[in-house]
């Protein structure tokens, strides 16, 4: 019976088997807004091995996609490589109705899995070179703690040189097409840089050990295939120095201002700001969180040698949807950024100095005093507005000049 | 002196080493490490550490 979900091949004795989230728009405050996928792959080897499962909601789409393969009860060996819901949520289910002999993990994934599922979930922890033979191939394992997970680990299938990824390489990109060479590559840099800004961007200083740490395990790797979004198999290497690029984080010659306003002042000055940077030749983008969320915001700060900041004052607090963007950006641990605060206010002005500490604590360099206007911004306060931007654009030109 | 190890991602703090990145000496006691240090893997709080067997 065709259910009209099938199988799409990957090599010789790999499928790909997962789900395709067309219409998910919101992924815990990540604005997904070409939807995603979660991939799980079928190995038919002598043992068959399913890597990885979906989150809850599609298992029945990769049953059927398995099925119009094999038998899903026919499944010998499940892997789990990483333990979020996205891809372990169908993996109780899947135990139950396809009664595997063996499900593998990693050892911190069995801790997680079995506070997620239960302690009576039926798994096998694995460590950095176990290996397990399928028949003709061989899967071998590789521990990434903390990439992004405790849990995390990698799974290397030898025959077929494809690196089962989990969520590294990956991307929120929902597509028919199988594979990353049928998007246009702006399309991949782009969500490739979202994906990487919002979930990979705090533990960088990992990601170049991982990346320094790869060649040495000497796989020969030709697919690499991620649990988000589409596969590589053309020059892999190029999502690989794209990470490098994006987990170095150098200073790069663009502005930010991102700000909330309450009654249009602290528009108004970021406006004023905003064309004293560009009049310095350095490029700048202005971003109201009225209409952009956390995680756009986050992007663009990974794309920004300077970003400024501003905030009205709100019963003497950062205006909240500030707060949610800074606490945000703190967890995130953006590095090499020039700053600057900004902002108006009625009363006493607090916000524009809460945005300069935890600026500074998030170790943005901020070469100027921030700035603030009562009320409206008059011509003066218009002119210093227009003066700061100039000056910090100064600043981020003398800093990316000597890089 | 004792190591501890990360009950959330396996880190193991070892007084011998300490933590210099952050700040902790080589030869600090964990006993000692500041009440606000971290776990420099996952940013876990030294109430997850339990010291290792």
């Amino acid at each position: 019976m065709n259910t009209g979900f099938t199988a799409i091949p990957v090599s010789e004795r790999v499928y790909w088997v997962g789900a395709i989230d067309w219409n998910v728009r919101e992924f815990h405050g990540y604005e997904t807004g070409r939807g995603t996928t979660y991939n799980a792959f079928l190995i038919l080897d002598e043992k068959i091995t399913l890597i990885d499962t979906v989150k809850a909601p599609f298992f029945a789409e990769m049953k059927a996609r398995i099925a119009s393969v094999i038998d899903p009860a026919k499944i010998d060996y499940i892997v789990s490589n990483h333990a979020e819901p996205d891809h372990s949520g169908a993996l109780p289910l899947a135990i139950r109705e396809f009664q595997p002999e063996r499900t593998f993990c990693s050892v911190l994934g069995e801790k997680n899995l079995k506070a997620y599922y239960g302690a009576e979930l039926p798994l096998t922890p694995v460590k950095t070179g176990d290996s397990l033979s399928l028949g003709k191939s061989t899967l071998s394992f590789v521990e990434t703690k903390m990439l992004h997970w405790p849990d995390s680990m990698v799974s290397y299938l030898d025959t077929e040189k494809i690196l089962f990824s989990q969520d590294a390489f990956g991307m929120h990109l929902a597509g028919s097409q199988l594979w990353a060479d049928e998007y246009p590559e702006w399309l991949l840099a782009a969500e490739a840089r979202k994906y990487f800004a919002n979930i990979l961007l705090h533990l960088s200083p990992k990601v170049l050990a991982l990346l320094d740490e790869l060649p040495k395990l000497q796989l020969d790797i030709r697919i690499i295939a991620p649990d988000h979004g589409p596969l590589w198999r053309q020059h892999p290497e190029w999502i690989v120095q794209l990470y490098r690029e994006c987990a170095e984080q150098p200073m790069k010659p663009r502005a930010l201002v991102f700000y909330a306003t309450m009654w249009g002042s602290t528009d108004q000055l970021a406006r004023m700001i905003g064309d004293g940077i560009r009049s310095q030749g350095v490029p700048v983008e202005l971003c109201s969180l009225g209409v952009n969320d956390r995680s756009a915001i986050v992007t663009k700060v990974l794309e920004s040698g300077l970003v400024v900041v501003g905030s009205p004052t709100m019963n003497n607090q950062l205006y909240p949807s500030v707060a949610d963007v800074m606490t945000y950006l703190k967890g995130l641990r953006p590095q090499h950024h020039l700053g600057g605060a900004f902002g108006s206010y009625g009363w006493s002005g607090e916000a524009p100095k809460l945005l300069q500490a935890e600026l500074g604590a998030m170790g943005f360099e901020l070469p100027l005093d921030p700035i603030s206007v009562k009320y409206m911004p008059n011509a003066e306060d218009r002119e210093r507005a227009f003066d700061f931007g100039v000056k910090l654009a100064q600043e981020l030109l003398k800093k990316t000049a000597k890089a | 002196m004792k190591k501890y190890v990360c009950t959330i991602c396996g880190y193991v703090y070892d007084p011998e080493n300490g933590d210099p990145d952050n700040g902790i000496a080589p030869g600090t006691a964990f006993e000692d490490v500041p009440a606000d240090w971290v776990c420099p893997e996952c940013g876990a709080g030294k109430d997850s550490f339990e010291p290792m067997d």
